[in-house]
């Protein structure tokens, strides 16, 4: 337990590495909370999977200082991301638009997945009726004959038989 | 029941694998630029040469022309220099140069050392032009038309065969 505390502690105050400068803070809370909710969205263009909040690349810090000089100019949300989307396209976007190029992307899965739900709907239905099916029906006089040998104990090579040849009633 | 509904999976798994060969073909570093077909953006950057011009979009009319993004700190600049010195020289093509984040004493450095294949040299000190252009990395070649419209886009070091196959075929077109 001794030991157990301070690893507890090491591993919840351990603040993740971010890749925001001090320099490029701005003063503003409000503005720079706003700002770091932008740059989560957009794709470093050089470290494609990272976020320019989570890139060292010198490009990304010039976007980072991009997005805030525009909110600090009074862009909104919206229009600072537009900005960067202008020139950059659909790629710098971490979360990309719903368009025909992007419907197998945004669709896909849950398409597959009521796909193979509806598979195996159709699957455990279709199973449910064939025992529903062979349950009800009653033994025929041949079955009936069959068990009651089985019951009884049989001789060693009817036993032999069946176990090879279970389907094949004219062997008993 | 058709026995046929049976292939459906198998065959969406095809149409999976194909989906997914194609996009293993593609480059992924290789971005279409946002701004193909539209007009270049509006900048004005000073020289890198003292007795040089600069680059602005106004210069970027009346002709066919390439804008190469370059740096004299990027070595697959100094890669393709020498196809940039043969397009300005033997095929005639104007072409213009933005120094990417570059000192422009290196820039000149450069220039005199391989040869200057520049009309107009615009320096972007910090980088905020090339943002304009949607440029991610030096180097990287646009070609722009007669009426200022950006029309390709090459991302990285120009290669003999991307002349002969995308940028003089395109610029012959686009000089028509």
């Amino acid at each position: 337990m001794k030991r157990l505390i301070p690893l507890l502690l090491a591993l919840t105050l351990a603040a993740p590495a971010l890749a925001v400068m001090p320099d490029e803070r701005l003063a503003d809370p409000a503005l720079e909370a706003r700002a770091r909710e932008i740059s989560k969205e957009l794709r470093c263009l050089v470290c494609q999977n990272q976020s320019i909040d989570d890139s060292n690349a010198p490009l990304a810090r010039d976007l980072r200082v991009l997005v805030r000089e525009r909110l600090t100019a009074g862009d909104s949300n919206e229009e600072a991301l537009d900005y960067i989307h202008a020139r950059y396209g659909d790629f710098v976007l971490l979360r990309p638009p719903v368009k025909p190029e992007t419907w197998a992307l945004w669709f896909g899965p849950a398409v597959v997945l009521v796909l193979a739900g509806a598979g195996s709907a159709f699957y455990l239905h279709r199973r449910r009726r064939e025992v529903e099916t062979t349950a009800a029906a009653p033994l025929t006089a041949d079955e009936e004959r069959r068990l009651e040998a089985m019951m009884a104990g049989g001789d060693d090579e009817n036993n032999r038989g069946h176990a090879g040849n279970t389907g094949d009633t004219a062997r008993l | 029941m058709p026995r046929l509904i049976l292939f459906v999976p198998f065959a969406l798994f095809l149409v999976l694998v194909g989906y997914f060969a194609v996009g293993l073909t593609r480059d992924p570093s290789e971005l279409p630029s946002a701004l193909i077909d539209q007009p270049v953006p509006q900048f004005e950057l000073p020289p890198v040469q003292e007795n040089g011009q600069g680059l602005a979009t106004a210069d970027l009319k009346g002709g066919v022309q390439l804008v190469n993004v370059f740096a004299s700190w990027c070595a697959p600049c100094r890669i393709e220099h020498p196809l940039l010195m043969r397009l300005a020289k033997e095929e005639g093509v104007t072409i213009h140069g933005i120094a990417y984040k570059d000192k422009p004493q290196d820039s000149q450095r450069f220039l005199a050392q391989l040869g200057n294949p520049y009309q107009r040299i615009g320096a972007d000190l910090d980088g905020r032009i090339g943002i304009e252009w949607g440029v991610y990395g030096v180097p990287e070649t646009y070609i722009v038309d007669a009426e200022g419209r950006i029309r390709y886009r090459h991302v990285g070091p120009l290669m003999p065969f991307d002349l002969d196959e995308k940028i003089l075929p395109l610029i012959r077109e686009l000089q028509k």
